[in-house]
This record gives structure tokens, C-alpha cells and sequence, in this order.
């Protein structure tokens, strides 16, 4: 392989440098960062637009008829428009602005689906789900006396899709599944599983959490009818994401949470709510983090996600096969569709473990269940070790990797 | 290498290898079980006390080298120990990882459980190290119920 890339290939090299963080030493060694898909680094240009929207532009919105508010609302309103064109959604309105992927789940769950389901109801889940795609839906179960049900995954991690087909039965009022999952990598075949869903007028909502960093979203062809996104896991800032609802859905849900905003008139006898997408976003948002979120999805496009697909792909490959190279290792997750997410199990030494020698030779790595017990279960393992790439992740990464797994071994010997 | 030699020294690599005193005690009358939620990890310890006296100990689970060397350790360490003994060795453990430095009778009265004083250093392994200790001490309070590291 050529280090020197082209103009049609993406330079990590390069776009290592747009990364601050990225330029420090863990223990004496260049940082190197493998916990992607727990939270992603940010570029200058992400961290410049917060910074420059407090320096220069910071106001509350939708309030203020002065220069300086109507300037904030404008720039807001702006990132929404970027988060719409960056998903496919088909108007800004479709796009609600809230704290992350947890909390559009939330959204969904306690507005559309618990005003349409009823004791015996089903909820469909698929078994590689994030605690944050799983514990809503208990919740509302519990609250509506509805059943959540599970489609099975095989050894590979792929969901059997048989079985999730005849999961979709009379009594499924709304299926709820990742695109892309965090502990194995898997990307789930959603449109297809849409469409089988959609066979028999089921709603579905898909969690976009791990997708965004690394695949195209084009909500409108896939035809989801919600989907949702965290804005620190595709280079954005903490605290904010979206919720991509239909528009006619949207319009049709009760509210989420009550308080200013999302009102168009209070009186203590009466209050009548705002329109989409306000009647969702009660109180002050985050709104640097909307604008920083939009830089983030903007710096995305920039780089184009071909090239990155190309080259994530080219880096997952490379990384497989240095892992698999080290007899003791076995990869968890061996889907045929995968993104740059590897989770794997060292024979002998506890995820733990790996992690503080990995940690001491200035590797960040997660180790543990990744928010997904059901999945460790499945496998019959307490936990993973986790390495997951991004943009900015190099091949001398995945050897510095390999060449510490190899003292981990040495240690463990 | 050095720092990690602090921490994965020869004896906790070796009880880890192979631990000492697991598995199900028959006759225990007494055992708590102890969960650490940041890496799943579980533990079971059982206890025999009679007159007051540890008269044996086990412990079930598995987990890091850490956790499992600990637990393994603490078995050999408290077995044939008063209640109160079991329980400030408890004491001094949990002082040697917490703390900056442990006092010399503290050391004294640890014996081999001082080749953990390295773990003090890796802030993120603290409750490995004394997960083991956390059950045993809910175990000799008779509490039945689940502990956490949290
Ligand atoms: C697949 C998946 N869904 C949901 C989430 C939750 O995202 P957030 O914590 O940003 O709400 C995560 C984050 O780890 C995830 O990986």
C-alpha cells in the first residue's frame, strides 16, 4: 500500500491533525485512540464553531428581537436544516433536536408508541440492542402492560432473519432496532427489515447511534419512520443529537416533555402547543452543541463518505487479519457487513486486564459489556475487549495495537 | 513494563492461574454475594464461622486477574481468623488501596496481601482488587443481599 494517498483517497495522517486531542502522549507514547464507538474525538473546526457561537453569537432563541438572539436562532435553525440534509429527511422539521440517541428513544417510546399500544401488544427489539434500546421499551411495557419481544441473532452476529420475520405478527405495534451495532460491529440489513415491517404496517424506529460515523443515512430511501443519531459519536459535541421523525408522525404525537418553547399559548385554564418540531423541544436547548453537531456532520460530508467507506473498510480488513494472526485472540462478531468495530476475547486474560497493559502502552480501549449484557450473554462471556476505529485511525494504530496485544501475552504468559 | 510489574507481580499471576479455595462450600453458614457493575464481574464468597472463627472460606466467580488473585488471597489470609481479625484486615486493605501510603503495622498485618499495594497506582482497578473484600465483609455482617463496588 502506498502511505502517500491520492486526491480520491482519504489521508488519516492528514485528518489526524484536525484533531487536538489526538497530538498528546499517554505513558510516554503518541496517544493512540481505539474507543470510537464509545466517543468520538472532535475536529478544530467543531470545537472553533462552539467556541465562535459563545464568543461572538450567544443568545437564547425564539425569544429575543434584538440582532444577537434572532443571529443565535438563525444559526440554530441553520444546524437543523445541515442535520436534515445530512440524514435525507425530507424538510428541517422533521428533524427534533435533543440530548442524544438515548433520549430520541425515550421520546418515541413515551409519545408515539405508548398513545398506541395496550396490554398484549408486542414490541419488537432485535438481541444486539444498546441498553438505551432496550430499557425504554421495558419501561413502556411496564407502564402499558405490553410484551417485548426479541429477534434472535446468530454466531456471526447477524440477525437470523427468518426469525425476526416471523417475529412480525398481528400483535407487533412497533419495531425498534440498531443500524449498526456497537459491541459487534454488525450493520443490520435495515431496509430490508423496514420494508418487511412496513408489510404489515409496522412502524419503525432505527438507532443510528454507530452508523452515522461511518455509513451514509438516507432516511427517506430507507423509509424508517423515526431515526436517531448522537452527535459525539460522528464528531460532534456531548449532549446533543437528533430524533429524524415523519413528518405526519411527528404532527400526530402527543408532547414529550412540558415548559417553555414548546408552547404557543399558557393559561392556567388551557395551553396549546407548538408546531413541529418546538411542541418537542421544551425548555433551552443545547443550542452550541446543535451548531457544533452541524459542523461535525458538515466536516463529515467534506471528506465525502466514500472515501471513508473505502478506507474503513481497507482498515477493518487489516485490522482483522492482525488480530486473527495472534492465536490467542478470537474475534467477537463476524458478520459479513461489519464496520471498523472489533470486539474480541484474549484466551486466558480477562478483558480487564487487557485493557490496563493496553492503557500502559498508550492505547485507549474499552473493555467491558458496552452497554449491551444481552450480547455478552448470547456469547456466554462477561465482557469484551473493544477496539473501534474511526477516520483518523492508521495502520501504525492497528500494529501498535496488535504489537501490545502481544506483550499482554507476555505478561500473562 | 515496570509499572505494570508493580501491578501484575508473580504471585498474582500465579493465584490467578490458579486460585486457591473456589468453589462452593457444603457447609457454609454464612455468604454474600458481590458485584463490580463497570465490568460485570461476580463473586460469591461462603463462610464457615463457628465460635466466631473463620473456620473455612470459598469463593465462586470469575473475573480479572485482579479480582481473582484477590479473592484467592483473601481466602488463604482470613481462614482460621477471628470474625474482628478478618474484619481490620478488611480495614487495612481497603486503607493500603485507598490511601497514599500504608503504615508499617498495617503492612505487618497484611502479610502477602502487600503485593497489591501497586494496584493504589491504577485508580480504575482499586475495586477489582476489593471487590473480594467488599463480600466478605457483607458476608461476616450477615447481610445476604448483593453488594456493589458503586
Ligand atoms: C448502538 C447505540 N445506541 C445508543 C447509544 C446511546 O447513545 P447516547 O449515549 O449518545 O444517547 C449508543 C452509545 O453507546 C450506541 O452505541
Amino acid at each position: 500500500m502506498n502511505p502517500v494517498s491520492s486526491a480520491s483517497s482519504l489521508d488519516p495522517h492528514r485528518l489526524k491533525q484536525d484533531f487536538p486531542v489526538l497530538q498528546q502522549e499517554s505513558h510516554g507514547r503518541p496517544l493512540v485512540y481505539l474507543d470510537n464507538a464509545n466517543t468520538s474525538q472532535k475536529p478544530q473546526c467543531v470545537i472553533d464553531a462552539v467556541s465562535n457561537f459563545y464568543a461572538h453569537n450567544n443568545a437564547n432563541i425564539h425569544r429575543g428581537v434584538y440582532d444577537l438572539s434572532m443571529r443565535a436562532t438563525q444559526a440554530h435553525e441553520n444546524a437543523r436544516g445541515t442535520i436534515a440534509k445530512f440524514i435525507g429527511a425530507s424538510r428541517p422539521e422533521e428533524i427534533i433536536f435533543v440530548r442524544g440517541t438515548t433520549e430520541a428513544i425515550n421520546l418515541v417510546a413515551q409519545t408515539f408508541v405508548r398513545s398506541r399500544v395496550g396490554a398484549g401488544d408486542e414490541i419488537l427489539v432485535t438481541a444486539m440492542e444498546h441498553h438505551s434500546n432496550i430499557v425504554p421499551w421495558q419501561i413502556l411495557c411496564e407502564q402499558t402492560g405490553a410484551v417485548l419481544q426479541v429477534a434472535p441473532i446468530n454466531d456471526a452476529g447477524e440477525v437470523i432473519l427468518d426469525a425476526y420475520r416471523e417475529k412480525l405478527s398481528e400483535k407487533t405495534k412497533f419495531v425498534a432496532m440498531t443500524h449498526v451495532s456497537n459491541a459487534l460491529g454488525t450493520v443490520n440489513p435495515i431496509a430490508q427489515m423496514i420494508a418487511l415491517a412496513h408489510e404489515k404496517n409496522i412502524p419503525v424506529l432505527i438507532d443510528g447511534a454507530q452508523a452515522a460515523p461511518h455509513l451514509p443515512i438516507n432516511v427517506s430511501e430507507l423509509g424508517c419512520d423515526f431515526y436517531a443519531v448522537s452527535s459525539h459519536k460522528m464528531f460532534g459535541p456531548t449532549g446533543v443529537g437528533a430524533l429524524y421523525g415523519r413528518f405526519d408522525l411527528l404532527d400526530s404525537m402527543p408532547p414529550y416533555q412540558g415548559g417553555g418553547d414548546m408552547i404557543r399559548s399558557v393559561t392556567f385554564e388551557h395551553t396549546t402547543y407548538n408546531d413541529v418540531p418546538y411542541k418537542f423541544e421544551a425548555g433551552t436547548p443545547h443550542i452550541a452543541g446543535a451548531i457544533g453537531f452541524a459542523a461535525a456532520a458538515q466536516y463529515i460530508v467534506d471528506i465525502g463518505y466514500d472515501k471513508l467507506l473505502a478506507y474503513e473498510e481497507m482498515l477493518l480488513d487489516y485490522a482483522t487479519q492482525a488480530l486473527t494472526a495472534i492465536p490467542e485472540i478470537r474475534i467477537i462478531g463476524t458478520a459479513a457487513e461489519k464496520v471498523s468495530v472489533l470486539s474480541f476475547v484474549v484466551d486466558g486474560v480477562h478483558p480487564h486486564d487487557v485493557g490496563t497493559i493496553l492503557d500502559q502502552k498508550g492505547i485507549a480501549i474499552r473493555t467491558g459489556h458496552h452497554c449491551a449484557q444481552p450480547i455478552m450473554d448470547r456469547y456466554d462471556i462477561p465482557a469484551t475487549v473493544r477496539a473501534s476505529f474511526a477516520l483518523y485511525n492508521t495502520k501504525e494504530d492497528v500494529d501498535a495495537l496488535a504489537e501490545s496485544l502481544k506483550s499482554v501475552m507476555e505478561v500473562f504468559r | 513494563m515496570d509499572d505494570l510489574q508493580d501491578l501484575y507481580q508473580q504471585l498474582i499471576l500465579d493465584h490467578n492461574k490458579s486460585p486457591r479455595n473456589q468453589g462452593k462450600l457444603v457447609d457454609s453458614n454464612r455468604q454474600a454475594q458481590g458485584y463490580n457493575p463497570l465490568c460485570g464481574d461476580k463473586l460469591q464468597v461462603y463462610l464457615h464461622v463457628e465460635d466466631d472463627i473463620v473456620k473455612d472460606i470459598s469463593f465462586e466467580g470469575s473475573g480479572c486477574a485482579i479480582s481473582t488473585a484477590s479473592a484467592s488471597l483473601m481466602t488463604q489470609s482470613v481462614k482460621g481468623k477471628t470474625v474482628a481479625q478478618a474484619r481490620a484486615m478488611f480495614d487495612s486493605f481497603h486503607q493500603m488501596l485507598t490511601e497514599d501510603s500504608a503504615s508499617e503495622s498495617d503492612e505487618s498485618a497484611l502479610g502477602k496481601l502487600v503485593v497489591f499495594s501497586g494496584v493504589c497506582k491504577y485508580p480504575a482497578r482499586v475495586k477489582c482488587a476489593t471487590l473480594a473484600w467488599h463480600t466478605i465483609n457483607a458476608a461476616l455482617g450477615d447481610a445476604s443481599e448483593q453488594v456493589t463496588t458503586e
